[in-house]
């Protein structure tokens, strides 16, 4: 299992590149928890995104888990703070700069750039959420469930509330 | 840009209204805090006008981190300086925080139940599809722009693929795609 101090700077690294926010950063996560380093399971690791998918508030607290699931309540406040306050303190120095010095120009030019790149880390993310749980549950209503849902909640304007719902009535029925 | 419009005075929020504001703004967000970041901050509270909003939600979304956490960076800063930089993200975070918590902390105690299993393997299914879709969704407002198509793709590829390290990944495509952006411009 990993130190709190291992933990912290993995974190804090990984906040730096999160582009797009806590869903686009899944792949990287699962890269370092899961394939690279063994401390969690494939298993554990889409079970704690599900439950901060079913929580309130942003879904970067899939990361809090994480810390949780690996070092107790400590690991869930070390992880939290590595990964929420390095880009806050870069967006606060950002912020102050942009207020003297803003060219939206440029900004529009980076905008055309992390807009795609977010995107691709977002479906990434998905895709492996999806694939992870398939290959784990080995079970063919999962995939379909996944498939159903994306036009469903392209379609219909729901709070996303209801489907999450949904799921898990139809996992305690026991059909996924 | 400039951040206060002509003709409109910005209005004087405090640190209790910014702490009470994004706290039920983190609240709100099931799958996802901006749409209701959005309905609170610019049709209820009137902190912001539309533009504004979307301006500060650019410069969040250009910085790492979650969007929203920098959004509420941007705001609280706008109205309070560093003491708003700090109340505002807080008042978003700590009671979806704290939620989670008992949840992980359930989690770590009835996480051998097959029930507990069950109904979460529904909610991953459900979860991988609302991410898709948001990625979908994202992704739509490119549909005519080439370069930015085969950004998401480079990313799809060399990330969900190859499964490279993403901070060179970052770096190599954030360069290549703002030199191209330059040269080709809005295609």
């Amino acid at each position: 299992m990993p130190t709190l101090a291992e933990l912290t700077l993995r974190f804090t690294l990984l906040s730096l590149v999160a582009f797009g926010g806590g869903n686009a950063t899944l792949p990287e996560m699962h890269r370092i928890v899961v394939e690279q380093n063994h401390w969690l399971t494939d298993a554990t690791f889409t079970e704690l995104f599900a439950i901060a998918q079913a929580a309130p508030g942003p879904n970067i607290l899939v990361v809090s888990l994480i810390g949780l699931q690996l070092a107790g309540i400590p690991g869930f406040l070390a992880v939290t703070v590595a990964f929420c306050v390095p880009p806050s303190l870069l967006m606060y120095g950002f912020f102050r700069w942009w207020q003297t010095h803003a060219n939206p120009v440029w900004r529009t030019q980076i905008q055309a750039v992390i807009g795609p790149l977010a995107a691709g880390l977002v479906l990434t993310g998905g895709g492996l959420i999806a694939i992870t749980a398939t290959s784990a549950s080995g079970s063919w209503t999962t995939v379909a469930l996944t498939a159903a849902t994306i036009p469903l909640v392209l379609l219909v304007p729901w709070n996303p509330l209801w489907w999450i719902a949904i799921g898990a009535g139809l996992g305690l029925l026991g059909f996924i | 840009m400039t951040i206060v419009t002509p003709g409109r005075t910005p209005p004087t929020i405090s640190l209790g209204e910014l702490f009470r504001g994004f706290c039920l703004i983190g609240l709100s967000g099931f799958g996802g805090v901006m749409p209701w970041a959005r309905r609170y901050i610019v049709e209820r509270y009137h902190w912001l006008d539309p533009e504004e909003f979307a301006a500060l939600l650019g410069l969040g979304q250009v910085m790492p981190g979650p969007n929203v956490m920098n959004l509420s960076v941007c705001i609280g800063q706008k109205f309070q300086g560093w003491r708003g930089a700090v109340v505002a993200p807080l008042g978003m975070l700590l009671a979806p925080m704290i939620i989670v918590l008992l949840l992980g902390l359930a989690y770590l105690r009835f996480g051998d139940q097959p029930v507990v299993h069950a109904v979460l393997r529904g909610v991953i299914a459900v979860g991988a599809g609302l991410i898709i879709a948001t990625g979908l969704k994202m992704l739509y407002v490119y549909r005519r722009r080439p370069l930015a198509l085969a950004i998401a793709l480079a990313i799809i590829v060399a990330v969900g693929g190859l499964r490279l390290s993403l901070l060179p990944v970052v770096v190599v495509v954030l360069t290549l795609g703002i030199v191209l952006e330059r040269l080709w411009g809005r295609r």
